[in-house]
Formats: structure tokens, sequence, C-alpha cells
């Protein structure tokens, strides 16, 4: 019979309409609220409308879900709070494919050579294809890629640059996105500390903690090698600031011998970049 | 399971092709001898011959990608490089023809395979290679104010910073620029020497305008012999118009209603994907890819990884992927075909008129396909999953995400459970639903049956691949032509379908995804089994490579997506591609649009260009 095909096709349409209700009926006004009825109307048994009213309501997003990256800096150590777990080394500028990350490696203010510390580190996100090439090559485990996505702003020439102040997460952060991966990064390193401490623990004959889930968010008590801390500036280098070293490991030879290095100085930079940019 | 053989097409070696070449033509014919190069060079004087002659006398009736080379710096000169095929199945004969860089000029093989219209005149855009007797030679992605031939060695782009990345201004002293700052917008452009701005006509369009009559004396259209004397009207269909699927224009010649001749223009997207190809180490080529056709993303990876390594296999070091790392490829290249047919048949009622209802069932479906897309690879569409030798990582534990600032709530589920309700359920209904939905219905018939028909002989000549060739009778399908990965040991049909209409090209792609689910169940069981096996690809973050050309070609959703690439110009293995070539079935596919719309209807060529599916970032790279 000429029109059974469109009611066929019809009814389906039924179908699809009705169960959007049915949920509705079936969960009672739960629908949003229990953890059990989110994952259905995320899942794989949903039927029926699957709006999701962002802003009210959102995605889930996955552990390895990657949009821009982020910089790691410690907090486990409290002798070493907010320093960077980066080098320096380049490689995620290198295999960056739009080429978005400027690195200005750190050089030591006394003898002038480099010191495996950023001194600036820019991301211009613009350019940024979310590719995830950074963290996944990076030796450090120091870069990572962030899951948030909502940074529209007004004004896109100097907002969409982001320098190492806004780029800078602890690594708590991390762990509180990603908690599998962050393990499994941990476990391939063989501690939840950054590598070159770990070297200089295993130097030192000191065992690191096996990362297991427990001990992930255990924050140390003293630092995790004192002989990394390096002794107090002499008056030179930094007028009263409480001086702490660059980066523990890899610099530790070069902070003992010179008695360490200033503590990155933002303003300092700033002051460089605009007086770069005059020129 | 048992895996059982499937006799594959007997596999016709290219050796005994080209000593009959050789035979045939003495002396114009020379086998390609450089260091990891294959096949033959042909004399620029004979070329239209021997290629008839592979057409006619050995079977090589399908061209599927032809492509230019500068080879500026290595020696003086620029070669096309041509890659037949048999559509029974088989290797590729491949075949060159040298020309030297100050004047280009190589004869048009559009006689022999009308195919390579497009691909000519792309190699004539890029290249500044002109074609004798190309019947319509004329600029394709760029427009005719361009200065200047892109794709040759010696020509630098508007922000050119340097020849390879990494650009030696990242890093040690990466004190940030824009490059705006550098190379100030408006600046940055530049014309050739007697090109006018101000007094722009495309000359290029001026012989669809010319005798068009334009001043008609309305008197002289009265009936003469009974009937109405009428006029000719060109039509710009596009380039913004929801129906073209992205910026694409259509030039339409209509008598009446009726479509006298069809001329696609495309380039409104083009980026110069090869050049930034070029520049690009062989890593950093890996996430550009996804942005060909943005809908099957896995599909361009596997390509290109295939391409790499074919080179990768000629050198000493170097590990296969492994088996789990190719049943993941395989896994998720069919889960992309399903994703890309469930889009494509949407958009294609979209066209017809059922506006969004279908659409959005599809799409509906294609999400949890996407959810699991993220959770493994982290991105939804822009997938960059596989490398080298390998993926990126293993399938994840768990699909698990967790509650932070951004997610209020999270979800948990097994990845394993996820696949194979997935697969096993959720897949098939709904592949069904849309079946019950729309195969039926007369309205779709009576729009689609006998509408934009594609003879099959036709559709080899004019190089269509993939669901608008298979859809006209051809069973061609690179998974069983020229298989790679592990198609051999997994049972599927080619889906065939012989009408040629839209009709069909929309069963078709049911018939695709039904074949799909067919795979990934068998993919299952062997997910299951390899457990644990390694996956990681090479882990250099600038790999060498060895130097040679291979071309890698999958069956993408769309049809054969081909890269061939070139690696040259180092001893020691270059860190950056020498060539880097997408053939993208998306615009190869558009060389048959013209004729098929041919006698039908303005509202047709819509549901028309709908039934090839086409994607903008990848016809226009």
């Amino acid at each position: 019979m000429f029109g059974q095909g469109i009611v066929k096709g019809l009814w389906v349409t039924f179908k699809h309409f009705f169960n959007t209700y049915a949920d509705d009926i079936k969960y009672a006004g739960r629908k949003y609220l229990r953890q059990e009825n989110f994952e259905v109307r995320q899942g794989l048994r949903s039927q029926g409308a699957f709006t999701v009213q962002y802003p009210d309501e959102k995605l889930a997003v996955p552990e390895r879900f990657r949009f821009t990256p982020f910089l790691v800096t410690e907090d486990t150590d409290p002798a070493r709070v907010g320093e960077d777990w980066c080098t320096s080394c380049g490689i995620c500028a290198k295999v960056c494919p739009p080429q978005c990350i400027w690195i200005v490696r750190g050089t030591d203010p006394n003898t002038g050579r480099p010191v495996p510390q950023p001194e600036a580190f820019f991301i211009d996100i613009d350019i940024c294809m979310n590719c995830g090439f950074c963290a996944e090559f990076c030796p450090f485990d120091a870069i990572k890629m962030d899951h948030n996505y909502e940074m529209a702003s007004y004004d896109r020439t100097m907002h969409h640059i982001h320098d190492k102040d806004r780029l800078s997460k602890p690594l708590s952060y991390w762990k509180s996105i990603a908690p599998t991966t962050a393990l499994e990064e941990a476990n391939a390193r063989g501690g939840w500390e950054h590598p070159d401490v770990l070297k200089a623990m295993k130097k030192a004959g000191k065992a690191a903690d096996k990362p297991t889930k427990d001990n992930m968010w255990n924050v140390l008590s003293a630092p995790a090698n004192p002989a990394l801390v390096a002794p107090a500036a002499p008056a030179t280098a930094a007028e009263s600031k409480p001086v702490t070293p660059a980066v523990p490991a890899a610099a530790a030879p070069a902070a003992s011998a010179e008695g360490g290095k200033a503590k990155f100085d933002k303003q300092a930079m700033l002051a460089k970049i605009r007086e770069k940019k005059a020129k | 399971m048992t895996v059982t053989e499937i006799p594959l097409v007997e596999a016709t070696t290219s050796e005994t092709a080209i000593s009959r070449l050789k035979e045939r033509f003495p002396g114009a014919v020379q086998d390609d001898s450089r260091h990891g190069y294959s096949g033959v060079v042909v004399d620029k004087s004979k070329l239209v011959e021997v290629a008839t002659y592979m057409r006619d006398s050995l079977g090589y009736d399908y061209l599927s990608s032809a492509t230019a080379v500068d080879y500026h710096g290595i020696a003086d000169s620029m070669e096309m490089v041509y890659h037949a095929y048999r559509t029974a199945g088989g290797p590729a004969l491949v075949f060159k023809a040298q020309t030297d860089r100050a004047k280009a000029e190589l004869p048009s093989l559009t006689d022999v395979w009308p195919g390579a219209d497009f691909q000519e005149r792309e190699a004539y855009d890029l290249y500044g290679i002109q074609f004798a007797g190309h019947p319509n030679l004329k600029r394709i992605l760029l427009w005719e104010g361009f200065n200047g031939y892109p794709m040759r060695k010696d020509w630098r782009e508007a922000y050119y910073e340097e020849e390879h990345k990494p650009f030696e201004s990242r890093w040690p002293a990466g004190w940030v620029r824009r490059a705006e700052e550098l190379n100030v917008y408006g600046k940055n452009v530049h014309y050739p020497a007697d090109f006018d701005l101000a007094k722009l006509t495309d000359k290029s369009e001026e012989s669809l305008y010319s005798d068009l009559g334009l001043g008609v004396n309305v008197q002289d259209l009265s009936a003469e012999n009974g009937h109405l004397k009428t006029d000719k009207l060109v039509v710009n269909m596009g380039p913004h118009h929801p129906s073209t699927h992205g910026v694409f224009r259509m030039i339409v010649t209509l008598d009446g209603e009726t479509i006298e001749s069809l001329e696609p223009v495309m380039g409104y997207l083009h980026r110069n994907h090869e050049k930034i190809g070029e520049r690009n180490s062989w890593n950093h080529n890996m996430p550009f890819t996804d942005r060909l056709d943005y809908l099957s993303s896995m599909g361009n990876n596997h390509g290109y990884a295939l391409a790499v390594e074919q080179l990768f296999a000629t050198g000493n070091k170097w590990n296969p992927p492994s088996y789990r790392a190719e049943c993941i490829r395989v896994l998720m290249v069919e889960l992309t075909r399903i994703v890309n047919h469930y889009w494509a048949i949407g958009f294609l009622l979209n066209d017809l008129g059922a506006f969004f209802t279908p659409a959005l069932y599809a799409i509906a479906e294609r999400e949890k396909i996407l959810d699991f897309f993220e959770a493994t690879a982290g991105a939804r569409m822009m997938c960059n999953y596989m490398r080298f030798g390998g993926l990126y990582k293993d399938l994840p534990e768990r699909m698990h995400s967790v509650a932070n600032l951004i997610n209020d709530k999270v979800r948990d589920f097994d990845t394993m459970d996820y696949l194979s309700e997935l697969i096993n359920e959720r897949i098939p209904r709904s592949i069904d639903e849309l079946d019950e939905f729309l195969t039926a219905s007369e309205i779709i018939k009576s729009r689609t049956v006998g509408v934009g028909y594609l003879p099959p002989e036709m559709a080899i000549a004019y190089s269509a691949a993939g669901p608008l060739l298979r859809a006209s009778g051809v069973p061609y399908d690179v998974r069983r032509a020229d298989p790679y990965s592990i198609y051999p040991e997994l049972e599927f049909d080619v889906a065939v379908r012989y009408n040629g209409d839209i009709y069909d090209r929309y069963l078709i792609r049911l018939d695709e995804m039904r074949e799909s689910v067919r795979i990934l169940k068998q993919i299952l069981p062997r997910l299951e089994k390899t457990k644990g096996e390694p996956v990681a690809g090479i882990s250099q973050y600038m790999p060498r490579v060895p130097m040679g050309e291979s071309y890698g070609r999958v069956e993408n959703p769309k049809g054969e997506l081909g890269y061939y690439v070139v690696s040259a110009g180092d001893e020691k293995g270059p860190q950056n591609p020498w060539r880097y070539h997408v053939r993208a079935p998306s615009f190869i596919n558009l060389t048959a649009l013209g004729p098929m719309c041919v006698g039908h209807k303005v509202a047709d060529v819509v549901a028309i260009l709908g039934s090839i599916d086409i994607v903008l970032g990848e016809t226009d790279r």
C-alpha cells in the first residue's frame, strides 16, 4: 500500500518522542539527581532526547580528555612548593606540531650557564591544536593536558598567550583530574616525586615509596632529600629573599658549588619582556 | 572462533606488467633505479601512448593518484607520479614522467583516465606544470590573483619562518612573538606582476557567461514552432549554502529548471595542507591528518601511519605494530566508518528536506562511539591516536571521569563491557531502526531512485572511490583488493549495489555499517585474547625515516584515502618529508558530480552532492 513506508517511519519518530517522556516517568524527577541515573543518561542505555542542558549540566569528560597544556609544579615536598617540574629541555617546543610553545631557558645569574629551569614559558593558546604531543613526549612528566575547556575571553591579543604563571598548576591538580593516568606515570617513574629527585634519592640510598592509590595524596613532612636543599645563599645572590634551589637534582652540583640561584622572579621577567618589546 | 581463509584476488605482480611495457616501448620506459623508489619512468613524449596501453592491454583501468613532486635542490626536475590499479585488485603500477622546472610541461592524461582531470589541475595550480591537451586547465584550489606556485620548494609563504620545523625561535630563547607582529596583516599578500586587484574579473569563468545573451529582447522569446524559446541561466549555488556541507560552490547552467552543465568550484577552505606537511616533521603531521576528513580522523591517521611505516620497514631498526595494536586500529577504523555513515545518511536526509530528525537520531548514536574515542584517544574528533609502529596508548581499563571543577557528575564504565554492548546491541539496533525509519519511505524513494545515475564504467574512469564506486556495481574495496593490516584474516563482504543512483548510495552505507559491525564482532575476542600486549609506537620525538617513496592507502569511509610520501635529501634519514601528498577521496569523487547532475533539476543537485558525501576539510586541504 502506498504510504506504508511513511507510516512505518513515523512510528519510529513516535517511539523516540515517547521514550523521552518514558525516562521522565521511570526516574520520576530523579533523572538529573542520582549518580546512577546520570550514568544511564550519558551511557549506552539512554533513550529518546539526549540533550545535555549546558551549562547547567555538562558532559562528563573522561580522564584522558585533552584540551590545552599546563605545567606541573611541585606541591608534595614542603621545601619546594611551587617549583617547576619543567627542566626547559625544549622537547615539547620541538615536538609541537603548530609550534605554539615558546621557552626561555633559565641561566645562572652568576655564571651565565644554563640551568634546568624555564625562565619563561609561553603557550599561544590560539595556535595550540590540542594534540597532546607535548605531554606525551615530555620525559619529566612536567607538562600535562588540562580538562578545562571554558576559556572564552574578550581579548584575543594578549589573553590568549598564556605565560608561566597562568600555565602552572600543582601536581595534585593533575592527580585530581586524571588519577589513573597519574598513577601509571608515577609507576613508570618509580615514585610520586620528580624523576630528578628520584634519581638523587637513589644515589643517596633512599628508596622511594611504591606509588599506589593510597599514598597518592601524601605530603612529605620533611624535604624529600635534605642534601638537595641548598645552604643559605650568599648575600649577593638575593637581597633578603629566602633562597631555594632552582631544580633539585640536575642542578645540584652547580647549586652546591655556587650557592644556588635566586628564586624565579616574575616581575624581573616581565620587565625584561617589556624591555625586549620596546626594542 | 575459527579464522577462515578468505581467498584474495590473485595478486598480479606489477613486474610482469612492467616487462611487457618495456617490450612494447623500448627506450621509452625505464626502471626507476633511485634507492627506495619503485615503478617506471616514462618518457614524456610517449606518456599518453604508454598510459593507453596500460589501460587497454594490461588492465590498469583505475587511476588512483596523480601528483607532482618538486626535486629542486636534488635534481633540477619535477615529476608527475601516477598510481594505476586494476579494479580486479592487486598492487599498483607506479609510473612517472619527468619535466624540467623552468619549463614544466607534460601531456595530459585526461583522455585516458578522466579521473586525472582535477588532479592535473591541482598539479598545475600548486606546481605550475602545464598539461598539454587538458580541456579546462585553470587553478582549482587557489584563486587567480595568487602569486606563484606554492608547492614548489623555493616558494615561501607569508608567515615564512624557516624551511623546517622545529623553529629556532622557540627554544632556548623563546620570547614569544605573534606572527602578525612580524608580518603585518595587509602587507603579507603579493599579487602577480600584471594583476590589478581593482579591475578583477574572473577570466576563468568568462566563458560561462559569454553565451548567455545578456540584454535579451523579450519579443524574441515568443513561441516558435510551438515551443517557447527559453534562455539559459547561470546559477551560483554556494559557496555559502547549507546544502553544500561547507564552503563549496557549484556553477550550474540551467535551461528552464533542467541542468545543462555543472562545474564545482572549491578551495575556499584551502590551507595548503601539503606545504604545511613538508615543513613539519614526520610526527608533526599526525594530528594534521585529523583535520582532513574531520569526521573520520582515525582512518586518516591509519593511512598516514601505513605510508610512513612502509618507509620504516625498508630500514633496519624497525618493529612493526604488535597484533593488538593492529586489532585496535581496525576497531577504531571500523567504528569511524560507522560514525561517518551515520553522519552521511543523516545529512543526506537533511538535503532531501527531512530537516534534522533523521540527522539527530543518527548523531545520537554517533555520540556513543565518540564517547569511546574520547575516553581512549582523548578527543572526540581530532583523535590523533595512531603512531608509527603502534598507538598512542592502549584502551583504558575503565571509561572513567572524575568529579572536579568541570564535572559535577561523573561516569565510570568498564571499557570492554561498554564496547561489547555498543557493538552487539546498540549499534545493530540503531542501524535496523534507521533502516525501518527511512528505507521504505515513499518520499525518499521518489526523490532518490534513478536520480544521479553513475554507470560503472564511468565511475571507474572518473576514479570514483568508496561507496560512490561500489553503489555503481564495482566491488572495489581496498581492504580486499590491496589488503593491509589484519583485514585478510577477517570475514566480511564487500558491500556492492548495482543501480548507481542516490538510493543505492544510501543503501550501501547501511550495508557497509552492517559489515563493519560484523568485523567489530570478530575484533572483540581478539582484544580479549591479546590483553597486555604492548601497543606503543616508536618513542623518538623526531624520528629519522629511511629514504624512499611510499604510497599508503586505506579504505576510508568516503573512499580510498592515499598518502604519497617521499623521504629524500638527507643521507642519515630525513626528519621531514620531502613530499607529503594526500589523495583525498572527497576531492576526486567530485569529478563525477557534474556528469551525474546533467539532466536533473536544481533540487536534485543538493541530493546528489549529499550522496557523494564530501567533507570540505579534505576536498580543499
